[in-house]
């Protein structure tokens, strides 16, 4: 069983911000808004839910509606396995 | 070219020539064909010589006939020959053919306005006996680079910062300020360097040192003003290819062969092009060939190669390559960069001097005075798109940027969108064009320490930088805005010293810019900003002098700015060993820049083979870097790594 939020707050703090939190990253945070992700950024975190929930994103999907906080992850992550 | 030093005591005690000597000594390479000391109690002046004119003729330091004045100079005064007969004329009597005779004379008839007569790359300081002054002055667009130091005993100064660190009782430690701005612009603001204490001669000014008082005077910066009449566009190209002509003419002025760089790209070709047409010999030229086809521009290279029938030699440069000699890369360089980029440069200068040349045409400039950088392109989306924010066509232009980021060409519109939206405020800033730019290289301070990100904390970079601009700038084009940051701030702080200078003089090979002789630069700041870029066509107008010197497709290529391979060159199997002793959490503690834990998740990224973003590769470049300065600078000062 995952915890999609747990798992993506880390790969989040432990990738892009390379474990510094100066105030710790809130679950409905905007990623683009707090400039944690850049362009590689959203390849780098399709990889690894790719990798890590072996789901296979689609061009359409890669939008900040799906991918720019740890909530609309989570839910997106939940919708895209119960399919 | 040359290197340059000397020193002025405010006091009566004379000058310690052991000191001059040390400073001198350090900076051989930008002159291993002659040396020479003038010594007059306060005052001494030292010079290492790279011969190019005059060879017989030039030692320096030099005085004028009287010994009242004495020069010690470094670059070159390409008009030296029209100078010398306006000053014939006006009764001076020369006994050598060197430039350097012509700045003594110019400095006696003109004072410190001779510099105006001047088409050249300058950095130069006259002791005049008569007023006891010392002038100092470097060329406009600072292709010859100078450093002070100023205590309530001393001035001294240098072509290079490490002749000052090799004096006594110089203290050697990095300016904190001046890394924030480097981990924000990728340059320190001049005249602040990477070292506390050591300050820059800006380009286009001249100092000063009377009765113990420094002062520095602009006497020339880039200016933007579009003529008000219409010209045809062909007028335009026709007069452009006269200038571009005659700026390489007199860049050929030599008592040694001439080579050029070769890139592939417009500006290089045209330019080799150009000395073709001036000297109708076979030319011989040089590149810089990549293992990795990411970088790699050879197929373009060989292209213009046939076309215009030159003798080539290239170097083939690796990532292995680019590991291994990049400490002596950051010696030559004397500051942390942010990208890999001056490592070819520093082996294709190699190149040339194992072929026995010592002087290159480049193209360099021409991207900065002509319109030619993606940013430029960028900026004119994000505003079109920004006056516009709920447009659903003009977006779509954002695909049309960076075709050589794959990353970025992966992206959804919305992504693009997000990236490069501009935010109501950003459009009032006098810095929107490089706000993208600058605000991902600020993300790097993430990585310093917390001593260090307190020091920094409250210090506002862009407001310095906002502080230098023009009282004209604000009514300036976007394009000319843009243009001023480069051609101001970023070519000679990185492309012109880290890039340039640094790397040619490495191996004492002397970089000449046929794009940046200033009829050229106040030709291109004259025109209109649509013949510089037509809607998204860069260069407009420079691809319209080049149509028939340039192979088509070279002309018709899409624009690939030059880069390097960055983390693949510090991580590989056989790296060298000094990567893993500078990033160790005991070499990151001791220097007390960065956060060691920090760091050591950015190490385990790369590590790991998954760090693949521009921000990565910066951030291991800007702290392997630091890390060298560090170590080769301040704490085992002239330790080297290699023996490139």
């Amino acid at each position: 069983m995952h915890n999609y939020q747990t798992e993506l707050r880390q790969f989040i703090v432990e990738n892009f911000l390379f474990g510094r939190e100066d105030k710790p990253l809130s679950n409905s945070d905007s990623l683009l808004e707090f400039e944690i992700i850049d362009s590689t950024g959203v390849m780098e975190l399709v990889s690894f839910i790719e990798q890590k929930y072996q789901l296979e994103l689609r061009d359409e999907e890669l939008i900040p509606e799906n991918l720019d906080s740890i909530d609309r992850l989570v839910r997106f992550i939940a919708q895209k396995v119960n399919v | 070219m040359c290197g340059i030093a000397g020193i002025l005591n405010f006091k009566a005690g004379s000058v310690d020539p052991a000191l001059l000597r040390k400073m001198i000594d350090i900076i051989r390479h930008r002159g291993p064909d002659d040396l020479g000391f003038h010594l007059q109690a306060n005052v001494g002046l030292a010079h290492a010589r790279l011969s190019i004119i005059d060879l017989a003729g030039g030692h320096q330091p030099m005085h004028n006939g009287d010994k009242s004045l004495w020069v010690t100079f470094n670059g070159e005064i390409f008009n030296y020959v029209e100078v010398r007969e306006q000053l014939i004329r006006r009764g001076y009597r020369f006994s050598t053919l060197s430039d350097t005779e012509v700045i003594l004379h110019a400095y006696a008839e003109f004072g410190e306005h001779c510099v105006h007569e001047f088409n050249g790359q300058w950095a130069f300081a006259i002791w005049d006996n008569k007023s006891h002054k010392l002038f100092l002055s470097r060329d406009r667009l600072g292709v010859r680079p100078l450093f002070y130091r100023v205590t309530p005993e001393t001035f001294t100064f240098a072509s290079e910062i490490k002749s000052l660190l090799a004096l006594p009782g110089v203290p050697r430690e990095l300016d904190l300020i001046a890394l924030d701005q480097i981990f924000t612009f990728w340059f320190p603001i001049p005249p602040r360097t990477a070292f506390k204490e050591i300050k820059e001669l800006p380009p286009g000014q001249s100092l000063t040192v009377e009765e113990g008082v420094v002062t520095t005077k602009h006497y020339w910066s880039p200016h933007f003003e579009p003529p008000q009449n219409h010209v045809r566009e062909q007028d335009y190209a026709d007069e452009l290819r006269d200038l571009l002509l005659d700026a390489t003419r007199l860049r050929l002025r030599s008592d040694v062969p001439v080579g050029a760089y070769l890139s592939g790209g417009l500006d290089s070709t045209l330019i080799t092009a150009l000395i073709r047409q001036c000297t109708g010999v076979r030319l011989k030229t040089f590149s810089i060939r990549f293992d990795d086809p990411e970088f790699d521009e050879s197929p373009y290279q060989q292209e213009v190669v046939r076309f215009l029938e030159t003798e080539h030699r290239e170097v083939r440069c690796t990532h292995a390559d680019i590991g291994r000699i990049f400490p002596d890369v950051i010696w030559h360089a004397e500051k942390p960069v942010l990208r890999t980029a001056p490592a070819p440069m520093f082996l294709l200068s190699k190149l040339v001097r194992e072929r026995d040349y010592k002087v290159v045409l480049t193209g360099e400039g021409s991207d900065e005075i002509f319109g030619g950088y993606d940013i430029y392109k960028e900026a004119k989306i994000r505003r079109f798109w920004g006056v516009r924010p709920d447009s659903r066509v003009r977006p779509l232009l954002l695909k049309r940027l960076y075709p050589y980021f794959p990353n970025l060409q992966q992206q959804s519109v919305a992504y693009l969108q997000a990236f490069f939206h501009a935010r109501p405020q950003d459009l009032l800033s006098p810095f929107f064009s490089h706000l993208p730019r600058w605000e991902l290289t600020s993300r790097l301070k993430i990585f310093f320490s917390e001593a260090v990100r307190a020091e920094t904390r409250s210090y506002d970079a862009y407001a310095d930088l906002k502080a230098l601009l023009p009282r004209a700038y604000p009514g300036w084009d976007l394009l000319f805005q843009a243009q001023f940051l480069e051609a101001g701030y970023l070519l000679p702080a990185y492309i012109l010293s880290s890039q340039g200078d640094r790397m040619a003089m490495a191996h004492s090979v002397e970089g000449r810019f046929p794009f940046l002789d200033p009829r050229v630069v106040d030709f291109a700041a004259g025109l209109p900003a649509t013949l510089k870029m037509k809607v998204l066509n860069e260069k407009y107008l420079l691809k319209l002098c080049a149509k028939e010197l340039v192979p088509p497709r070279v002309l018709k290529r899409p624009k690939q700015p030059y880069r390097a391979p960055e983390g693949k060159s510090f991580f590989h199997d056989r790296q060298p060993d000094y990567v893993d002793e500078l990033l160790s959490p005991a070499s990151i503690r001791s220097g007390g820049i960065f956060h060691t834990d920090v760091v050591g998740k950015l190490v385990q990224k790369f590590r790991d083979g998954r760090a693949i973003g521009v921000k990565d590769n910066m951030a291991l470049t800007g702290i392997i870097s630091t890390q060298l300065i560090l170590n080769q600078y301040i704490q085992n000062f002239g330790r080297r790594y290699t023996d490139a």
